[in-house]
Order: C-alpha cells, then structure tokens, then sequence
C-alpha cells in the first residue's frame, strides 16, 4: 500500500494517526484544455482530509485550489492520481457515482451563495433536505445558522452574509460528511464574513462535519486546524495550528 | 460576428420563422400576379371581347345596325353550335362545340393564339383547329382525323391547328364546374363551312363586341338587347358573366384573399415572434455588453454590433423567404396553370413586394433588438459584469391552495419562476400559441374541404348519371329512360338560366325544377335536413340569397333567358344550404307554370347498375336529345383533384412553414429558458441532484408553458380559420366552416412535437453542462 504513504507532512499521520482519512489524495494532477493551450492545474497533489477537521486551503488565484476543491467535491474528474473518499475511488467513477457522493455525503457552500431566487430559506433548504436520508428538519438547518426568524423570507430579501448562512444551513441540513466552501466570504465585508466563518466553525464544532475552506484571504488560516498552502499547482506546506483561533478575533 | 457561433442554432430559428413568413407573402402575391398579369396580357394581345351576345339567328346585315350603338367599338359575327365528337381511339363520344372564324384569318375579337399548325385554308371546309388542352388530353397533333356530329349531321375533319383562345382560359363545358379535357373539347373552323352545316349561310348566332375607352357597358347591353330581342337574343352579358372570365376571375378573387389575409396572418405572427426572440437573445448577452462597454465602446457602437446581427438575420430570412416563396410560386401558378391555359405564363418578383416583406421583417427585427440594447447599454458595465441581485420574489396565491404544501421544490421553481415573469411567460406562450394556430389555419382546410366534398356527393349529389338534354322536352322521355338496360332509377328536372334581380342587385344562374321531394338530389336545411319543395315559390342557395339582400317572404324579380324572354316576380320560399355552386329551385310543375309550358324537362339523372353501365351509355349516345351525359364519380374526382392541386397545395406549403414556425418558436423558447436558467440548473447539480431532477426543472416549465399555450394555440387558430373562411366564401364553392377534433389533435401534436424535438435538443446540453463553469461565471 505505497500509496498511502504521504510525501509530506509525515509527522501529522504519526500524531493523528488515530483519526480516520476522510479523503486520500495521492499524485492528482488536472490538465485543462482551453482552446489550444493546455492548462496544467495540479502538478501531483499529496494530501489527507481527517474527519472532523477544519482545514483552510490558502492559495492566490491559479493555485489550483479551486481545482482541488473541485475534485474533491466530485464536481470534476482528475486527469492523473487518484481520489478516495473513505474508501470509494473518486478518481475515475462515472458521472451517476459522482452525483450520488454528492448528494450524501458533500455540503456546499459557494462564493456567490448560489441560492434559488424563486425558493424561500426555508425552501432553499428543503430542496436539499427532500433528497437526503436523513436530513435535519430545514428550520432546524436555519435555526443553527441563527436565522430562524427568516424562514419564509426570499433571496432577495436577506442580506449577504444572510445569504451565505442559508447557504450554509443548506449545506450541513442533510448532515453532510464533509462540508467544501469556496471563498465564503469572498463577497462579503469583513465584519458580515466573520460572521458565516463563525457559523462555519459552529457547525464543524457541534456536527463534527469536515470542513474545508478555500480562500486567498491568509488571515482566516487562524481559525483551522490545518492550513494547506497551494501555489502552482502544488501542495507548499502544510502548517498544524496548536490552537484555532476564534473567527471573531480575527480581522482583515 | 464571432459570438455568433454560440447562438448560431437560435439565430437560424429566427432567420427560419422570418423567412417563413416571408415566403407566404411572396408565394401568394406572386402566384396572384403571374395569373392575374398572364391573364391581362392573353385578353389585351388576343382582343377578349368585352360583351358578348348569344341569338337564335341574325342577318349578317344587322352587324352594321350594331356598329353604330354608342359606345361599340368593334363588331365580330359568327356561328357557334354544339356539336358530338368521336375521337379514333377514345371510346367514349365528347361533347363540345364548334366556332367559326372568318374565312382564312383571325377574328378581331377573341384572336387564336396558335400552339401549333396555322388557320384552316380558306377554301376548305374540313379543316378546324381544336383546344390545346383537348390536343393534349388525346395526344392529337396537326394531321388528325376527327368525326363530328354537328345539327344532327356526320363531318369528316382534319386538324389543322392546336390553339388557345382568350374566351376558353377556363375550358368547361357548359353545365360542368371542372374543365374535363377528355370529354369536352372546342373547335373553330371557317365560317362558310360552319354556316352551311348549320344553315346559317350570311346569318349569325353569336356576337362579340368590343366597347369604346368610356363607354357605358350596360347601357350597350341594354341597346343590343333591344335590336337582338327579335331575333332571339337571350341576353347580352358583360366578362363578369362570361363563363370562362368568371371563373378565372372567383379564383383571382380567391388568390387575392390568401394573399391578402394569409401573409397579413403569417408576417403578423413572425413579426411579433422576431421581436420576442431578439429581444431575449440580447438580454441573455447582458455580461457580452458589459465587457464591451467596460473596453470602452459606447453605447452607439452596441447598437451598430447588434444592428449588424439584425441586419444578418433579416438579410437570410429575407433571402430564404424570397428564394423558396419565388420558387414555390412558380410551381404553385404551373399547377394553376392546368386549369387555365395562357400561352405563357407571366412570372416576376415584383420588387415592390420584396421591399414590403424586408421592411416589414426589418421594422419588427429592430424593433425587438433595439428595445432589448438600449435596456442592456443602459447598464453601468460595473453592474452588468455583478451577479444580479437575486430576483425579488413574493410568496403567489398559488401558495394558499391546498395543494401547495404537497409540492416538491423543484416544482415550486417552476411555478415561482412562471409567476414571477408572468409577462414573459405570457409572451412565450402566446408564441407557441400563435405557432400553434398556424399549424391548426394551414390543416384545418385538409378536413373542411373532405367534409364539403362528403356533402355534396354523399348528401346532394346521390344520382350517379346526369343527362343534359338539347332542349326542353316532353316527361314523357321519363318513360322511356326507365326502359333503357340498367336503369333503377329515374328523376327529371327543369333547368331555366335566368337572371335574378333585387333592386340594383343581380345574379346570372339557373332555376332547377324539381320534384317535391327529390330523391336523387339533395335539397338540405341548415341543419342538413331534407327540404320539401312547396307548389309554389323560390328556394335560393343561402349565399345567393346573401349576395342578392333577400329574406324569406321577398319578391324576386326574375329574369327568365330562354326563349321569349321576359321578367316575373316570383316569392322567395326558403334557402337552401349547399357548398358547391349558387343555383335556385322551384318545384318542377311550378317551374313549369312560370314558363308557360307543359310538364318539360331539361334532363334527368338517374341510378343505374354498374354493370350495366356501358351497355347503357351505348344506347343513351345514340338518343338524339341527348347532349351529355355526366358521371357523378368522375366529377367528385375531378373536384378532389382539383382542390388538391390548388388549395391544398397551398395549404401543404402553408403547413410546412407553420410548422418550421412552431419548432423555431419551441425550440428557441426552451433554448432561452435554459440560458436563463444555467446557473440554477448547475447549482442544483452540485447540490446533488440527478440530470433527471435537474432536467424536470427546464421541462416542467417548458411543458406547463407548452401545455397552456395548445388552448391559445386552438383559439387562434380557430379565429384565424374563421377569418380566412370568411373571406374565402365565394360563388363557385364555400369550405364549410369544419374544424374537427382531428384539426386540434393535429395542431397540439405539432407543438408537442417540436417541444419534444426541442427538449431533445436542450437535453444534450443539460448533459454536458458544466458545474463549475456555471458556478464561478455570472449569469
């Protein structure tokens, strides 16, 4: 089982070596076609997801953060390397796999929130929660991201940060395995981000759900308890934090 | 023009939809003008008389009287007589008459254009020139030997020329509403030679005047009649009442509705729908706009882009509809041309014409594109290239119902999404709707045209034999008609041409007289019950009665043209609903009595045993009095044909292009709505629901539209059936206003069909649609 064996961050698997894999990612590399021009992604990306962890990925644009976020999420297929999700190959399963993985054990949560205009919060939610096993109610969803009092209030009605906590409450409603969040609070003021990053660090502490949070924002790095550096393609380093800072100490 | 390709299948639709209703007007404006135009030029090169007379006898001398009446301009005597022929190799005798030109040349009115040969010498007698269509129903050529009866007397005769005349365009015999070139065929031989056959040596029996430029026509009319009365004049009538003239010109009148009602219809449709479509496709390119104008192009150079793409639209959609109207025009006008006969057929695009379609389709391209740039160029280019801010929604009073709580999300997208764009969801269904009820005007007539066709021959029409005799004659032939082999059955009639008069209003037809209650032909209610005839008293064709202002309980003043010819009042007893002819009825001894006469007929029909059939028509040749004898089954398949070369045919290209309309509409509906909708639709994918979950969203609401839009679709379609009805009520038949269930099916199973096609389409791309793409992009 060489595969199993990481390349870097070898003095984390002896010390969390208890703690069950979540996803195992060994040699991925994605090469996108844009016309004529090939796009190397990932370069041979080495990397474990713990359950229960939070782990912030930080990496400026063309990183390929969003790429790894991507795969791990079963939204795209990896050119080489393989995936695995406890232990289902991801790597080259076909597209009914993928859907299905994604519909019991990932939660999304979007840069651009993502939410149904037509559908209420509480409908938003439900969209989700009628295709799980076994879901939370939706009230409950929206009550654990502090928005019980906007059930029945429409997209265009909330807030951002309001929006994004929707996004949220749908995301963990099916009680997901791991939650992915890209640039949460990309959209979203300093003070509004913290916010969502609270309720992110709630749900990851109250649900035990995974979490991973892509963003460019170094600042956020504090609250995981792993930051991941990407740059080119390719894992940096990997930092373990001693102790998540809370997000509402933090400022950007 | 590069972003074009990406929105290349939905500015074909576009391009399709205009060039459909293009081609509708270019079809039948120019079909109208080739015949009307071929028509115009045959009567002004050849000298089509413009009054014509027909008498029993007249001395050559009296031409010159003729001459002097104010307002003549040109006098032409001859003879005319009805004549049998037999054609070696044809078993069946034909029908016909014989017409005399001036020894040895043309006649100054009513010239011969000579297909082929020339004009009999002038000093013989056997040689005549025949009807083009007759030549060609027999493949007779210059050469042919003929055998003719004419006044009872056997002529050997040689072809010696194959001819159209100005006065036969339309070639059918008198009694017939269908040319029968087999059996119905027009001679000219020389003058000499005809008088004496006839024994009308220096005397004629047929006149053709020409009028002054100004001249008053009825006051002519008026003046030939006083000087032919005594010579046994019926009546001298004007072209409008000229057999031939009228027909060709119901079928202008016929054309000319279509071209009028049916491209108004079809421009209407495809204007509104450009507009709609256009204005969509622009509003989807809202991030394209944005981009460009934050690269600093100004708003005008937008309007100059997106005027291009317009004018890329309008100039193939133009050119479709120009290319396939011109050419689908010519086919249409030769199928015609079976009908009538012109030497050539005069086919032009009239420039005019063109320009009216391009601007019509440019005006509603503009229209649709400008509403739609100005809206986007207005944008801040910041604005533009942001998400939108999500839609403002309001829980709807659908959500009241107690079948709301029941419904999963995806639906409630659907109908949010419907509720909340109520004005678009309109639009777009208004547009399969308006589709949809193309396709129910350009099928419904296949029905209606079955339908009238069953009532005339199963329900008026139920002899299967009509004999015409050469005059009236005795009932007594009743008698012996019922003797003849193969005969079941027999019923006389009385025919009278007469003219009927109400005021200023008038109509040339006949009277029929027939028994009380015939048996052999129909007489039928509006409710298509049987009518008893009353002793006395008119029946009128409810059209006719229409077209004269008559109710039942008026005088109508009646002008008989036979015989003495004279004007009685007779009372208007009832109508008649019947779809094919305007002819009025009197019972017979009634019809009788009004004449002055004993119990005559005209002619009868009859039943007869089919295999007896020849057997009888031997014997019914040799019956002198016999002038023609008609078979019913042949007349139904002559009108069959004849609506299927010219109505339907018309109606089939129609159908064609509502249906090119209705897929161009669906399927750029569903293309837009899946534009629109990619990024829920990817969102959806992501948060883990299947291609078939995602794709209930796209097609619920395709198909709920789809599924409103059928109703409109009939609605429309009926108004625009009833409409076209209307106006295609005319003398010579009137399509029953039918729409069968089969019609709706029809015009449904063409939506759905192209939603399916359409949705088949989409769903390709639904299956490649990219996740990720759809969440980082922005509308």
């Amino acid at each position: 089982m060489n595969w199993l064996k990481p390349r870097l961050g070898a003095g984390v698997i002896e010390r969390r070596c208890e703690r069950e894999r979540v996803f195992v990612v060994r040699g991925l590399t994605k090469i996108y076609l844009m016309g004529e021009v090939e796009i190397q992604a990932l370069r041979g990306v080495d990397l474990d997801l713990y359950a229960g962890e939070l782990t912030v990925m930080l990496g400026a644009s063309g990183s390929g953060k969003s790429t790894l976020l991507n795969i791990l999420g079963g939204l795209d297929r990896a050119s080489g390397g393989e995936v695995r999700y406890r232990d289902q190959d991801l790597t080259r399963a076909r597209d009914r796999v993928l859907t299905d993985f994604r519909r019991r054990h990932v939660g999304f949560v979007f840069q651009f929130y993502n939410l149904i205009a037509s559908l209420t919060a509480r409908e938003n939610v439900a969209l989700v929660t009628e295709i799980s096993p076994a879901p939370m109610r939706p009230e409950e969803a929206l009550d654990l991201v502090g928005l019980g009092d906007r059930l029945d209030h429409f997209p265009s009605q909330l807030s951002g940060g309001e929006q994004q906590r929707v996004a949220i409450a749908r995301a963990v409603a099916k009680r997901p395995a791991v939650l992915l969040c890209d640039e949460p609070t990309g959209a979203l003021d300093s003070r509004t981000g913290v916010r969502v990053l609270q309720v992110l660090q709630q749900v990851n502490r109250d649900l035990g759900t995974t979490t991973a949070v892509i963003t460019h924002n170094a600042v956020i790095g504090d609250m995981a308890d792993r930051v991941i550096r990407l740059a080119d393609g390719q894992v940096q380093d990997i930092q373990i934090n001693a102790a998540r800072r809370d997000p509402a100490e933090l400022q950007w | 023009m590069r972003d074009l390709v990406p929105i290349a299948g939905q500015v074909a639709a576009i391009a399709v939809v205009l060039g459909a209703g293009v081609m509708v007007l270019i079809l039948s404006v120019t079909t109208l003008d080739a015949l009307a135009l071929s028509k115009a030029r045959f009567y002004e090169s050849h000298h089509f008389a413009q009054v014509f007379a027909d008498l029993k006898r007249a001395p050559e001398g009296l031409a010159r009287s003729l001459q002097e009446i104010p307002g003549v301009n040109q006098v032409e005597t001859r003879v005319i007589a009805p004549m049998r022929l037999e054609v070696p190799g044809f078993p069946e005798p034909v029908r016909g008459q014989i017409l005399s030109l001036p020894d040895g040349r043309q006649p100054r009115l009513n010239q011969l254009y000579l297909r082929e040969g020339g004009l009999p010498d002038p000093e013989r007698t056997d040689q005549v020139v025949i009807s083009a269509p007759f030549a060609e129903a027999h493949g007779l050529r210059v050469g042919a030997p003929l055998t003719a009866i004419i006044d009872g007397r056997l002529e050997r005769l040689t072809v010696i020329g194959v001819a159209l005349s100005p006065e036969f365009v339309y070639q059918v015999g008198p009694a017939d509403l269908l040319p029968d070139y087999q059996r119905y065929a027009v001679l000219w031989m020389n003058r000499r030679a005809l008088g004496h056959a006839m024994d009308m040596d220096g005397a004629f029996n047929s006149l053709l005047v020409s009028l002054q430029a100004g001249a008053d026509q009825d006051q002519v009319i008026e003046a030939l009649d006083r000087y032919l009365a005594r010579y046994g004049g019926v009546g001298a009538i004007g072209r409008e009442d000229q057999l031939s003239h009228r027909f060709l010109s119901d079928e202008l009148d016929q054309l000319r509705v279509m071209a009028t009602v049916l491209p108004a219809i079809f421009l209407a449709v495809a204007a509104f729908l450009l507009n709609l479509l256009m204005g969509r496709i622009i509003q989807n390119q809202r991030q394209s706009i944005a981009i460009l104008k934050a690269f600093g192009y100004t708003g005008w150079d937008l309007a100059v882009h997106y005027g291009l793409l317009t004018a890329l639209i309008v100039v193939v959609g133009a050119a479709l509809g120009v290319g396939f109207g011109a050419w689908a025009a010519e086919g249409l006008a030769v199928i015609y041309t079976e009908y009538f006969r012109f030497p050539a057929l005069s086919l032009r695009l009239q420039p005019a014409v063109v320009v009216l379609a391009v601007l019509v389709a440019a005006g509603a391209a503009a229209l649709g594109t400008g509403r739609a740039v100005f809206g986007a160029v207005r944008l801040p280019p910041a604005q533009a290239m942001r998400p939108p801010a999500p839609e403002r929604f309001r829980p709807s009073w659908l959500e009241g119902s107690a079948l709301w709580p029941r419904l999963g999300q995806p639906t409630r997208i659907i109908l949010r999404n419907l509720l909340r764009h109520r004005f678009k969801a309109l639009l777009s269904m208004i547009g399969i709707g308006l589709s949809g009820g193309l396709l129910l005007l350009g099928s419904y007539q296949f029905n209606a045209v079955d339908h009238l066709l069953d009532i005339q021959y199963r329900l008026v029409m139920k002899m299967d034999t009509h004999l015409v005799f050469t005059e009236a004659t005795s009932e007594r032939a009743l008698a012996e008609l019922r003797g003849l082999p193969g005969v079941a059955y027999v019923e006389g009639y009385r025919r009278v041409p007469v003219r009927l008069i109400n005021g200023p209003r008038h109509y040339r037809t006949g009277i029929e007289g027939l028994e009380p209650e015939p048996q052999l032909r129909g007489l039928l209610d509006a409710d298509r019950r049987p009518i008893r005839l009353p002793p006395e008293g008119l029946f009128l064709t409810d059209y006719l009665a229409g077209y004269l202002d008559l109710e039942v309980g008026d005088r109508v003043q009646v002008e008989i043209m036979e015989g003495h010819r004279r004007i009685l009042e007779v009372d208007l007893a009832g109508t008649v609903d019947e779809p094919i002819g305007v002819s009025a009825y009197m019972e017979r001894r009634a019809l009788n009595r009004l004449m002055g006469e004993g119990p005559a007929i005209s002619g009868a029909w009859l039943l007869t045993d089919a295999a007896e059939r020849d057997r009888l028509f031997e014997r019914l040749w040799e019956v002198p009095r016999v002038a023609g004898i008609g078979v019913i089954a042949d007349a139904e398949r002559q009108f069959r044909d004849y609506m299927d070369d010219t109505v339907l045919v018309m109606m089939g290209i129609l159908l064609v292009m509502a249906g090119s309309i209705t897929f161009a509409v669906v399927y750029n509906n569903a293309r837009m709505t899946f534009s629109e909708r990619v990024r829920e639709l990817a969102t959806l994918r992501v948060l883990g629901m299947t291609q078939t979950e995602v794709g209930w969203v796209l097609i619920g609401e395709i198909a709920l539209l789809t599924m409103l839009a059928i109703p409109l679709g009939w609605l429309v379609g009926t108004g625009f059936a009833v409409l076209l009805n209307e106006a295609m009520t005319m003398d010579m038949f009137r399509v029953p206003f039918i729409i069968t269930t089969w019609t709706y099916a029809f015009s449904a199973a063409g939506v759905l069909l192209a939603s399916l096609l359409s949705l088949l389409l989409i769903a390709r791309r639904l299956r490649d649609l990219d996740m990720i793409l759809a969440l980082k992009t922005i509308e």
